[in-house]
């Protein structure tokens, strides 16, 4: 049981289990089907505070901001640990972004280092490094006699001695950044306290036992591995296991490999897995197909009430295999989860916990706990955490309120945001939903105009309008979510759309013919897939800014099918 | 272009049943292939072992179009 009543903050509870720990295999990396290494909890212990030693030897003090820009591997891990025995607040920071993306965080938060790999270095050298004044860089894995500019080697050595520094539990732990690679960044001020009171919750809802291991998928920066595959796993003693290689066979096979019990994923990992089942299901002869289908069936009924990993996997024992034989739960985001891919694992023998979160509310707000498993809402309110549903409408669906001890401080520098987005301490989600008379919670849909994609990438449709600035015959022009505009009742099947006043004179064609292009040289989750032309001005404030909401009603009169001209994406 | 473009190309149609005339050095990968990023992750394994080489996957991240998935392929022959 996890109890963290007297912790002060996340680096003390992975000290105290460390002390308890100390032979336990704390993280083991892959590559491929190579090892890179394994580190005890002594040795993490070590590596940690060698890391925290050489940021003190540069007059790194507590409060101090140390961000981290890394795949997912161990040293992500030692980086962000000893940063925390420091008294850092750490700023992960998502690899995935471009560079110059990147670079815009950076200098919104203005660390007072940043770690990251030499293949990063290498491209933001390229960059203007002007957002990284004042930061000191640390570089890992940069070959040797490799040019570093002004950074300074992650490995280097340090004689000075290592000063253990706990934070108190309203201090920030970290800064996330839910949105604003090209909009006004939204950093996520999370305290100690808020992923204290999220692990205790969590862990004692999903406990990981010390002999028990969690394969680290979704990148760490990213809210959910940061929890449940970082904090969480290392407080309660068990191994975390890095594949540096997310291809769908090396995943496969570390599941084997390393006998994996816990992951968390985002859908399109889980349809992989499942389409691998699938295949797996299929190759069987009549006979042992029948004898399958039949154990399937015999596992749906025992198990309908409770999981029951032991009987599942006895019943199912090649379907197991296939995955490593030892996996007892996997975490996934449920707004975009298919039921039907959730219900089959759950027949196997693999239950699936579908929750539902935001980064300004730690991780989770929801999950479910399986007892019974239900694959239709994203389960009850954790401890703690309280949810109401504002401004109904008949069928009880309305805006996702949050309260709770998990609701992040505010957004980094950015009063008038955080003013928006916490009201008389009520996180506003900005997604709509409903809740049954169990207390389950249901998404209905999103009362603000973004998309999130399978992937877990939050998209806010003004960071793309840049994109399409002076397109060639067009006035004016605004990107939404077309599910804002004309709302589906459902999270899935979210699409952008962007809307176009054209000149008088305009040539539609070599306009749109601009948009496909330029539509093209964006990341396939960013696309448009289609425009709306209006004639008219769009309704605007003073200063000439676009009044979005009064514009996405005027459109919701058209009808959806008629408005949106689709484009070849 | 270079030979590892010829045979990459020649792989990609006949893996995803098109016709290599629409593989193009300035190509989208996802787009001409129409696949998605963990069919193009399996694809590149298909290539490291076509052209017996190791592309790591942060490489890729950079990587939209054929002929600068052939250059990856290049530099490392």
């Amino acid at each position: 049981m996890l109890t963290l009543d007297r912790i002060s903050c996340v680096g003390e509870a992975i000290r105290d289990a460390i002390v308890t720990f100390k032979t336990n295999t704390a993280l083991i990396e892959a590559d491929r089907h190579r090892e890179n290494g394994r580190w005890t909890y002594r040795e993490l212990r070590q590596d940690a505070e060698r890391f925290g030693a050489l940021l003190q030897s540069d007059g790194f003090a507590p409060g101090d901001r140390c961000a981290i820009v890394m795949q997912n591997q161990a040293k992500w891990v030692v980086s962000g640990l000893g940063a925390f025995w420091v008294g850092a607040v750490l700023v992960p920071i998502d690899y995935k972004l471009t560079v110059p993306e990147q670079l815009t965080l950076l200098g919104h938060c203005k660390p007072k280092v940043l770690v990251t790999e030499y293949s990063t270095w290498v491209k933001m050298m390229r960059e203007d490094l002007a957002p990284l004044s004042g930061t000191k860089v640390l570089v890992t894995e940069a070959p040797q006699g490799a040019d570093l500019g002004s950074a300074q080697r992650w490995e280097t050595e340090t004689s000075e001695a290592f000063s253990l520094q706990y934070r108190s539990r309203q201090d920030v732990a970290c800064i996330v950044y839910s949105s604003g690679t090209s909009g006004t960044p939204k950093g996520c001020m999370l305290t100690h306290d808020n992923y204290l009171t999220q692990a205790q919750v969590l862990g004692r809802m999903y406990p990981i036992a010390e002999d028990e291991r969690f394969f680290s998928i979704l990148p760490t920066n990213h809210a959910i591995d940061f929890m449940l595959g970082f904090v969480m796993p290392l407080m309660m003693g068990a191994s975390v296991l890095h594949q540096r290689s997310l291809r769908p066979q090396f995943i496969r096979s570390s599941l084997k490999q390393y006998e994996v019990t816990h992951l968390a994923v985002v859908p399109t990992i889980l349809k992989n897995l499942e389409k691998r089942v699938r295949e797996r299901l299929d190759d069987l002869e009549d006979g042992p197909r029948k004898a399958v289908d039949a154990a399937i069936k015999a596992n749906d009924f025992l198990t309908a009430r409770k999981p029951n990993h032991t009987l599942s996997r006895w019943l199912l024992k090649p379907i197991h295999d296939e995955l490593g034989g030892k996996l007892k739960s996997v975490f996934a985001g449920g707004t975009f989860v298919d039921r039907k891919l959730v219900e089959f694992f759950y027949e196997l023998g693999i239950p699936v916990a579908i929750g539902y979160g935001l980064t300004e509310a730690t991780t989770v707000i929801s999950v479910n706990d399986l007892e019974p498993f239900r694959s239709t809402t994203v389960g009850k309110p954790v401890d703690g955490v309280d949810v109401e549903i504002r401004n109904a409408n008949d069928e009880g669906v309305g805006e996702v309120w949050v309260h709770g001890p998990t609701v992040m401080k505010g957004y980094l520098d950015a009063p008038e945001l955080t003013q928006e987005a916490i009201v008389d301490g009520w996180l506003r989600t900005g997604d709509l939903g409903s809740l049954d008379v169990s207390g389950h919670l249901t998404l209905r849909g999103r009362a603000k105009n973004m998309i999130v994609t399978e992937g877990g990438k939050n998209i806010h449709p003004e960071d793309i309008e840049s994109v399409f600035d002076d397109l060639p015959g067009c006035e004016e022009l605004c990107v939404f979510a077309a599910n804002y505009i004309w709302p589906t009742g459902t999270m899935t099947g979210e699409q952008l759309v962007v809307v176009l006043r054209p000149d008088t004179d305009a040539d539609m064609e070599a306009m749109v013919q601009e948009l496909v292009a330029r539509n093209r040289k964006l990341p396939d989750f960013k696309r448009v897939s289609g425009y709306i032309v209006r004639q008219d001005d769009f309704p605007a404030t003073a200063s000439l800014k676009v009044k979005r909401g009064m514009l996405a009603d005027e459109l919701r009169t058209l009808e959806r099918a008629d408005a949106i001209v689709a484009l070849d994406v | 272009m270079s030979a590892s473009f010829d045979r990459l190309s020649q792989l990609c149609a006949k893996r995803y049943s098109v016709d290599a005339s629409i593989i193009k050095p300035e190509g989208d990968v996802f787009e001409t292939l129409k696949i998605d990023s963990f069919q193009a992750a399996e694809l590149m394994s298909e290539l490291e072992m076509e052209f017996d080489v190791e592309i790591p996957d942060y490489e890729l991240q950079d990587i939209k179009t054929f002929g600068a998935l052939a250059g990856a392929i290049d530099a490392r022959l």
